[in-house]
């Protein structure tokens, strides 16, 4: 009965999005407040609506329905509470449910502002938006539903359908297959809501654009309503990708974060637009450029955002991340299809209105420097987009599949990452307008000064790999460059207010927040920069089984393997741990308890690193549990992965550079309010 | 006669047969192959069934009886060259890490740098027009004059760019005040 009434809420849904979509055009045609204000209605309704079908689910995932396929699938009567939980998106359907859930709360905030200003973009929102809703509406009622049920049919087989097929009977299997084990770790339970509130939140800049673009507004005003939105998203989009690097550190039991695996680039994606946009726009704030480009930037976003959740759901690329394969691949290829060639068509339509007169004159200035950071990370792009087609070119032309590996990746984009780093340093030290070689050069001797002190060093100490002393120079330039701009900034304010360092310090960063907290995010970029070449470049492996009392050494380390116990938990999942000492230079530094857990219900097993994290370095040992195992002997497979943690901590400095850059200012507010 | 050739045949065949004994127990004592030596080059191959999947790290059965054949192969003294060359005939060219350099695969390694370079093409191409056009008189409105006269270069000492950073910094946050 919930069922049923979970599937009507859908339906009712759906049909209230596509009125939404009807009423706004009828209002925007008909010059009519009134349909306009029915269509915003109907829209704001979605998100009541969606919430009750994800709180019936929600129910029925706790109190074990295993009538319900995906309750079945998902759920076993032994997972704790919360797992029952975030089991809402452990599945296909559920997570079409999740990314339809933010997406109409994100429509519906949006429509909730006040729009007397800009009365002629809303029915398109609400057009763009609804549309949106609705074909991943459409998805879940046609093929992923979450809602169908098991069936029993004359012939004795069990068929999953939403009403009874002609003579079959209910079936409640006793209990569910339990939840994916890869999925029971808190890096996974948070990172699919982070990365998909990323994916939604960039719908709502689109819509912007494209209700610009209908209208023939070509001022820079869409971007300002849009800014928060855009910076939201952002931020949720790189969370999304390093809680999803966390879980795969954590989870996968590979020693690494980053497999280059086609659906964590299909995340990547959409995050290499979403940046140059948010680099782009700044031009078109400050001197009015590239309206065009940024038009384009944003259509591309929202088409890899639609792109990557095709990857990830339809099961077009086997990967690690494809849990599920569906029908669903040609609905979702249509889409984006007919969304982009629409959007591109309108931006051909409004070209010559978005012609701005273009001055620049020196290839020095901020703005050329902001350009070639936007070829940069379109150049990023182009290499994962190819990388993750062309194995489906090749399939399609040879009918031989090829493997489009991490070695492409590294070589294609470590220069461009690197030359991306090393504007980071030079262009905050340019100037909108006429920067100079000249004047750009003044600016730069004070930090490369210390810059060259570092690198001279690093090699002295022994760093020779090339690529680790360009890379960490690039580090230490924009390290010292960043903490230069801080410093000029205070130096003036202290002159001229008579300001102690420390409060100078705060009116500067909150005076221009923006600006400041764009340069923290720079700092965590470098930081996390710092983890990434520790690990690339210096990882060092070993595998080997040792008895009870022998030892492996790695890196100055010794990992003594002491004993293996094994023991069923709670939850039902049998777990085989070893124990391990680990010592250096014979000094005692700690046990480590790598080990493995199995689900009998699923029949899968989870590996669970033991790691010991410092800031130099960690120690991350894994119990092979592919290898034979015994209490006697074990395989262990031991990594050490230098300067990793900085990886994390940079992550961390990010949302606090976020938090400086995007917290509302209320001059700014009240100034916005009377325009 | 015969019986002597027989007998020579006979000692021929013990000569070489006595002859192969240590060559073979030399083989037998040869040490297996680490496990590290064995990922090593498993790390160089992709899993055929579980797509994305380095060869060193995939936990199916089918993966554990190809790095013990890879240990074997090892053993009998094969190449890294000829063990993913086995590989390659086999399961085809899915299990290397990247497609190898032959016929439509080209198509991988060209097109980014093409398309690369292109846009840097493309951009300067653009530079320079828009370079021209500024020279023109200027009709339009001026976005940002304050700014742009705070960055004129202006020649002489780094203090000099310096006091020009910072009444460029006050400007701005005056703007933001």
């Amino acid at each position: 009965m919930l069922a049923q009434f979970g599937f009507g809420v859908f339906v009712l849904t759906f049909l209230l999005a596509l009125f939404s979509v009807g009423a706004a055009v009828v209002g925007y045609f008909d010059k009519s407040d009134r349909w306009v204000e029915t269509a915003r209605r109907a829209m704001l309704l979605t998100f009541p609506l969606i919430s009750l079908a994800v709180l019936t689910l929600a129910y029925l995932l706790v109190t074990g329905h295993f009538e319900l396929q995906y309750v079945y699938s998902v759920t076993s009567k032994d997972m704790p509470f919360y797992l029952k939980i975030t089991a809402l998106w452990g599945g296909q359907a559920g997570s079409l449910l999740l990314w339809l859930w933010l997406m109409s709360a994100f429509a519906s905030a949006v429509t909730l502002r006040k729009w007397e200003r800009d009365r002629e973009l809303l029915p398109w929102v609400i057009v763009v938006t609804s549309v949106t809703l609705a074909f991943f509406l459409s998805l879940t009622i046609f093929y992923e539903n979450p809602f169908t049920c098991w069936w029993q049919t004359t012939g004795s087989d069990f068929v999953a359908h939403m009403f009874a097929p002609a003579g079959a009977i209910p079936v409640t299997p006793a209990d569910g297959q339990g939840l994916n084990p890869l999925l029971r770790h808190p890096g996974m339970i948070i990172h699919p809501p982070t990365l998909y509130l990323g994916f939604v939140a960039f719908v709502i800049p689109y819509a912007f654009a494209i209700a610009a673009l209908i209208t023939g507004r070509s001022d820079d005003r869409w971007i300002r309503l849009t800014h928060r939105w855009t910076l939201v998203a952002w931020l949720f989009l790189s969370l999304g990708l390093v809680l999803g690097m966390r879980w795969a550190y954590d989870v996968l039991g590979w020693g690494g974060y980053w497999a280059w695996d086609p659906v964590e680039i299909s995340a990547l994606m959409p995050w290499l637009t979403g940046t140059a946009f948010l680099h782009s726009v700044m031009i078109q704030e400050k001197r009015g450029l590239f309206k065009q480009w940024n038009m384009l930037l944003i259509i591309l976003t929202y088409a890899l955002v639609i792109f990557g959740t095709f990857l990830t759901r339809s099961g077009v690329l086997s990967s690690v991340h494809a849990f599920a394969q569906s029908a669903i691949g040609p609905m979702f290829f249509a889409f984006i299809g007919v969304t982009f060639v629409t959007s591109v068509a309108l931006l051909i339509y409004r070209w010559n209105d978005l012609r701005t007169e273009v001055e620049m004159t020196s290839l020095f200035s901020r703005e050329a420097l902001f350009l070639l950071n936007n070829l940069l990370f379109m150049g990023i792009l182009i290499v994962c987009f190819w990388g993750v087609i062309f194995p489906l070119i090749s399939e399609l032309v040879t009918g031989q599949k090829v493997t489009v590996g991490p070695p492409f990746y590294l070589r294609a984009n470590g220069p461009l990452f690197g030359a991306l780093m090393a504007l980071m340093g030079i262009a905050p030290l340019s100037a909108w307008g006429r920067s100079t070689y000249k004047t750009l050069g003044r600016a730069l001797w004070k930090p490369s000064i210390p810059t060259v002190i570092v690198t001279l060093v690093l090699a002295i100490l022994g760093v020779h790999n090339w690529i680790a002393l360009v890379g960490f120079t690039l580090v230490a330039f924009v390290i010292f460059v960043t903490l230069f701009e801080f410093w000029r900034g205070v130096r003036s304010r202290q002159k001229k207010q008579n300001e102690n360092f420390l409060i100078a310090l705060w009116q500067l960063a909150r005076h221009n927040r923006r600006r400041y907290g764009g340069y923290l995010i720079h700092l965590s970029m470098v930081v996390m920069a710092i983890g990434i070449l520790g690990i690339e470049l210096y990882q060092t492996t070993t595998q080997k089984t040792l008895a009870v009392g022998e030892d492996i050494q790695i890196a100055g380390y010794t990992i003594r393997y002491d004993s293996l116990a094994q023991f069923p938990y709670t939850d039902g999942r049998i777990v085989t741990r070893a124990a391990l000492s680990i010592f250096r230079s014979g000094k005692f530094l700690g046990n480590l308890y790598p080990r493995y857990d199995y689900y009998p219900t699923s029949r899968q097993p989870m590996t669970i690193a033991g790691v010991r994290s410092t800031l130099a370095d960690d120690l991350y040992v894994v119990l092979v549990n592919w290898e034979n195992v015994s209490a006697s002997q074990a395989p262990f497979k031991v990594y050490h992965n230098p300067l990793v943690n900085w990886l994390w901590i940079g992550s961390l400095m990010f949302i606090f550079g976020f938090l400086v850059a995007a917290w509302p200012e209320r001059d700014e507010e009240k100034r916005k309010e009377k325009i | 006669m015969k019986t002597r050739k027989i007998f020579l045949l006979t000692f021929y065949f013990f000569l070489f047969a006595a002859a192969l004994i240590p060559a073979v127990a030399v083989s037998a004592q040869q040490p297996t192959p680490s496990d590290d030596e064995v990922n090593a080059i498993a790390r160089q191959l992709y899993c055929p069934v579980c797509e994305n999947t380095p060869l060193d790290v995939c936990p199916t059965t089918a993966c554990h009886q190809w790095r013990e054949l890879i240990r074997q192969m090892l053993a009998e003294g094969k190449s890294e060259a000829e063990i993913k060359q086995y590989f390659v005939d086999y399961y085809g060219a899915r299990v290397l890490s990247e497609p190898p350099r032959t016929g439509i695969n080209w198509l991988v390694y060209v097109v980014p740098p093409v398309a690369f370079l292109a846009g840097i093409y493309l951009l300067f191409r653009a530079f320079l027009t828009w370079k021209r056009l500024a020279k023109e008189p200027i009709t339009g409105a001026d976005h940002s004059s304050a700014l742009r006269s705070g960055t004129e270069p202006a020649e002489g000492s780094g203090i000099a760019a310096d006091d020009e950073y910072i009444a460029r910094l006050e400007e701005e946050l005056k703007k933001r005040k």
